[in-house]
């Protein structure tokens, strides 16, 4: 399956970074805000099939979004990020991690550091994540646990997605 | 232990012979002479290597010379092809809403 693609996604091996860029058709507030509040985020950060809904949300350095992504049939998985630097509409940083629904931290699942750009390019904005892994042997444990959770469908209904939004 | 590909590239040593090997088929006492580390270090990461079934081995008389599965290195591109994809449908998500929020502001 070879679509054309509007991200560009760069995977470092040596440093163990995904560097994964990508144009939005709207101003830079809009796009910050559909990255920083819980309401917008639920709305797009779980990849189809799955949802997601928001328990906690506290957008502020030291603060987190606590959150579950939901399979169809009702399994969560829950998810924390810790938020540990902010620069309204430039940038944030961030730590990602798995948990309990009560925001407890699995200490056998790898955290990743994201640290995530936002700039002005010319009508749209652009955000680019830096994510960056311990080990690439975390990535891999972090893509098979998506995996598991139902990610396969996706991929099945990429092609479909696709041709219905460049309609 | 089962072993795959991502411990063969966790360690810089053996991508470093995962590079020599994919240019030529070199034996070990040829692979070791390119590193400051002992030769029983080189054969340790050799035996990960193998174990990672990324090498192919030729005999030549005496001699073992070992060369690159290229096939089994695709499967860390394919592997992350699918990652890529992740992003792109999450992506697309987000395009989907700026439309929606686009629109309630202009009262659409």
């Amino acid at each position: 399956m070879e679509s054309k693609t509007k991200t560009n996604f760069i995977v470092n091996k040596e440093n163990n970074t995904l560097t994964i860029k990508r144009n939005f058709n709207a101003n830079r507030q809009l796009v910050w805000d559909c990255y920083t509040k819980s309401e917008y985020l639920e709305k797009w950060f779980a990849p189809k099939p799955l949802t997601a809904k928001t328990k906690e949300m506290d957008f502020k350095v030291g603060g987190h979004w606590l959150y579950a992504m939901i399979e169809p049939n009702g399994t969560e998985h829950w998810g924390r990020t810790d938020f540990t630097e902010i620069q309204p509409i430039d940038y944030y940083k961030s730590l990602d991690g798995f948990c309990d629904e009560n925001g407890k931290l699995n200490p056998n699942m790898p955290r990743a550091k994201w640290h995530v750009t936002f700039k002005d390019l010319n009508q749209q904005s652009q955000v680019e994540t830096v994510v960056t892994y311990n080990s690439l042997q975390d990535l891999e444990t972090v893509i098979q646990m998506g995996m598991e959770a139902g990610l396969n469908s996706t991929l099945e209904r990429l092609d479909e997605l696709l041709v219905s939004l460049t309609k | 232990m089962k072993r795959d590909v991502f411990q063969a590239i966790a360690d810089p040593t053996r991508r470093a012979i995962l590079l020599l090997i994919a240019a030529q088929a070199l034996t070990p006492n040829a692979l070791a002479e390119e590193f400051d580390i002992s030769r029983q270090a080189v054969s340790k990461h050799i035996k990960i290597l193998n174990e990672c079934e990324l090498l192919e081995q030729q005999k030549v008389g005496r001699e073992i010379f070992y060369q690159l599965k290229i096939d089994k290195m695709k499967e860390i591109d394919q592997w992350l092809e699918q990652f890529r994809q992740l992003w792109e449908d999450r992506f697309n998500q987000l395009d989907e809403l700026l439309i929606t929020i686009k629109n309630k502001q202009h009262g659409k």
